[in-house]
């Protein structure tokens, strides 16, 4: 016998039987009716203070647990307030459900009051998105969004639905069958004759490098990966979202390649005879001049979505399938290799870059953001999860936290979103309650969305934020620097005293701003019980390094100085 | 090493960069919004479209969309794995290079006066058009064919006038027994690999 329930509760239904038990959201008028039926539903409800936190914090949730995010808006200016948040998610394919009301079925394209029309604005930023008008659907739909967003290639989907259609009442009939669709079918093989074709690629190349993409995690490919790479003594460089995904102590690991990679990763891919793409999207930021990339490299490249292929970069072999799958087939045919001497090539280069690494610089009284992210680091063990913002930090957090598990360095690559970091962090404790939770951002993208603090100290979350204060916008001070003859148009950054602020949210802070105290800070901080910001006060003028200008060829990078410019004399 | 030849596989292979008119069939779920996802595609995806014509096909609830795009073969590769992304997308042939039926149809308003009337309507016949409305001082004329014959025509009928004019754009179906149409439609969903359904992603 189907039970009579409202929309609203079908809704609740619905996402509960999808196991969804916390939800990101804000009320308004076109959700009430979701909102009141929600309390008779075992659901975590975090109040947020800005939609675009509730998206990033069901973004954090997503990438932290491998679990569908839900986030939860009213119409207009609630929905139209997540797109940001939607637009990240679907850059770096991520699963989220966002759910919206819309205004009644009866007045939609009358301009109503907080009418918008969502799925119109959603369309090209999400990977599907519904308008549900009539209680019936609401069921099915919710079913389906949750399976396009979590299948194939992961994406955020929204589902809007009318107030009547959460108003009125219908049977609720829950079918948990798989759910099949004529035009979606993320079931995708290659041939015998591809496979063919990169085993020999593979089992003949001298100087091959695999690349490891966010495909990797989100296919759950790691020990494949990592199979694969020590048979056959390939190393591996990473992309930003593909951090995690391999130890990075792990003798074969390289680090992240790409516009900040490390010389030896870079130069190691000008001089590769094969790449081997997993996962991965030859990103404009990882291949610089495409041009002139990897010229002597065959190319292999395995996604799930073949639309990817010959995209940015053409390629000899393109395997479409879930990466887990293509590694079980090819596994099994891959020749143990010795690469001593391709490995030992590109360990000589590293010897040369990591002298001039900024952690070998003796203390000089100068706080620097890499010591700190390098503390950080050391004192959690490489096993917190780090949640970055962007600029410059996220580079520096790429290079000297040194990430050992997979799902431990969240961050915006795609969209590269400001004011991600914060509330993508209060999504991932709450998916990982028993994780270390870390957030670095830089002084700009802090006070973004710092106003989620509120939300921090409401549902009495435990994280540590890291502020790498320079007094600057970075990243783009930096571009100013080097591209227009340090012209700091709109970069000298004014901010609140963050102490006082976040006092003023009843949350423990501390301001460090020399080196001997950093240490005892990030103890402090790890050892209270509640949320602790710290706000370290770093070298203004400090440059992320190596960095391969936009458009520039990947081996022509601005390496390090020698001697830096921060490095200082007794002078100083 | 220097540079080497490449090998064509499926999706690998040398980039063919010459731009040509590629004509897509395209069948959708006959849904709101479909056509405004597979424009918003080409908008989002920088391609051009040439032409686009929509309509009913033999299945109930399946539209079929044919669409005409400049682009090089690379770029039409890269134009079906997108389409096929879009989950009400059912099936997308590429028909460019295979024998197919190409079909524009076309209403030309044209001048045509007491003396110059008889002149027109020979130039009609001779392309195997039809006049379908006659005025004191115009007529209408259809012509359907390829856009080379309907081009063709308008040449001869612009010294008269050509006061009016819509064209359909392409519409298109593959010569012989091959349909795409039961492809699309037909069949259960298998896990097994099948090039000729969908495979959104």
């Amino acid at each position: 016998m189907a039970e009579i329930r409202t929309g609203a509760q079908i809704l609740w239904e619905s996402l509960v039987r999808e196991g969804v038990s916390t939800v990101f959201g804000y009320p308004g008028g076109a959700i009430l009716p979701a909102y009141d039926a929600m309390l008779e539903y075992p659901i975590r409800h975090v109040l947020v203070r800005h939609e675009q936190g509730a998206t990033h914090m069901a973004d954090g949730y997503a990438r932290a647990s491998g679990e569908v995010g839900v986030a939860v808006a009213t119409s207009g200016p609630g929905a139209t307030n997540m797109v940001t948040g939607i637009a990240t998610a679907m850059l770096d394919s991520s699963p989220i459900v966002c759910i919206t009301g819309q205004v009644g079925s009866k007045v939609i394209g009358s301009d109503a009051f907080q009418e918008t029309d969502v799925t119109g604005v959603t369309l090209p930023i999400t990977k599907h998105n519904y308008l549900v008008t009539d209680v019936a659907d609401v069921a099915p739909t919710l079913h389906e969004a949750f399976y396009v967003a979590r299948s194939g290639r992961p994406g955020p989907v929204l589902v809007d639905i009318t107030k009547d259609a959460q108003q009125s009442s219908g049977e609720f009939v829950w079918d948990p069958s798989p759910v099949e669709l004529p035009g979606y079918r993320p079931k995708l093989r290659a041939s015998e004759a591809e496979y063919q074709q990169a085993i020999d690629l593979i089992n003949g190349a001298k100087r091959p490098i695999i690349f490891a993409g966010h495909g990797v995690m989100l296919s759950g490919a790691m020990d494949l990966v990592r199979e694969l790479a020590e048979r056959a003594n390939i190393p591996i460089a990473m992309t930003l979202l593909g951090i995690g995904s391999f130890p990075a102590l792990h003798p074969l690991n390289l680090g992240m390649m790409g516009m900040h990679g490390e010389a030896w990763v870079n130069q190691a891919i000008q001089e590769a005879d094969l790449l081997l793409a997993f996962g991965m999207r030859f990103d404009d930021r990882v291949t610089g001049n495409t041009k002139t990339y990897a010229p002597n490299a065959r190319k292999i490249h395995i996604d799930i979505d073949p639309a990817e292929f010959n995209k940015n970069v053409i390629v000899d072999v393109a395997l479409a399938g879930d990466l887990s799958h293509v590694l079980r087939d090819l596994l099994p045919r891959i020749e143990r290799g010795d690469r001593s001497g391709w490995l030992a090539t590109i360990a000589d280069v590293k010897g040369d870059s990591a002298v001039r690494d900024v952690q070998n610089i003796p203390d000089t009284g100068h706080l620097y953001a890499a010591h700190v992210i390098n503390d950080i680091w050391r004192l959690t063990d490489g096993r917190a999860v780090v949640v970055t913002d962007v600029g410059q930090h996220q580079m520096w957090e790429a290079q000297y936290y040194h990430h050992q598990e997979p799902r431990s360095l969240i961050t915006s690559g795609g969209l590269g979103t400001m004011g991600f970091a914060l509330p993508a962090a209060i999504g991932a404790k709450l998916a990982r309650p028993d994780a270390e939770v870390w957030v670095i951002v830089g002084d700009g993208g802090f006070q973004m969305t710092m106003c989620e603090l509120a939300t921090i100290a409401q549902e009495k979350i435990k994280i540590n934020v890291a502020i790498i204060n320079n007094g600057y916008l970075g990243m783009v001070r930096q571009w100013q620097e080097f591209f227009y003859e340090r012209r700091y148009a709109a970069t000298p950054l004014l901010s609140p005293d963050f102490v006082k602020l976040v006092d003023a949210f009843g949350l423990r802070s501390a301001r460090v701003s020399r080196r001997p105290d950093v240490v005892p800070t990030i103890e402090m901080a790890r050892a209270e019980p509640g949320t602790v910001v710290i706000d370290f006060k770093v070298e203004q003028e400090d440059t992320v390094y190596p960095m391969v200008p936009a458009g520039a060829d990947l081996h022509s990078m601005i390496r390090r100085p020698s001697p830096s410019p921060i490095v200082e004399t007794a002078d100083d | 090493m220097g540079p080497h030849k490449r090998r064509a596989g499926v999706w690998g292979g040398a980039p063919y960069r010459k731009k040509m008119k590629h004509t897509f069939v395209v069948h959708v779920e006959d849904k709101p919004g479909v056509l405004n996802r597979v424009a918003s595609l080409f908008r989002r995806r920088a391609f051009n479209i040439e032409s686009l014509t929509v309509g009913h096909t033999e299945t109930a609830d399946v539209s079929r969309m044919t669409i005409v795009v400049d682009t090089d073969a690379n770029g039409a590769r890269r134009l079906e794995a997108n389409l096929y992304k879009l989950v009400n997308v059912l099936r997308v042939t590429d028909l460019t290079g295979q024998a197919a039926v190409i079909r524009d149809l076309t209403l030309i308003r044209v001048a045509a006066s007491h003396q110059t009337r008889t002149h027109v309507m020979q130039l009609v016949g001779t392309f195997r058009a039809r006049v379908v409305d006659v005025a004191p001082e115009s007529l209408v004329i259809e012509a359907t064919g390829t856009e080379e014959k309907v081009d063709g025509l308008l040449a001869v009928l612009r010294p008269f006038g050509v006061l009016e004019m819509v064209r359909t754009g392409r519409v298109a179906m593959a010569r012989g027994q091959q349909s795409v149409a039961t492809e699309a439609t037909g069949g259960a969903p298998t896990d097994a690999p099948d090039d000729t359904v969908s495979h959104s992603v």
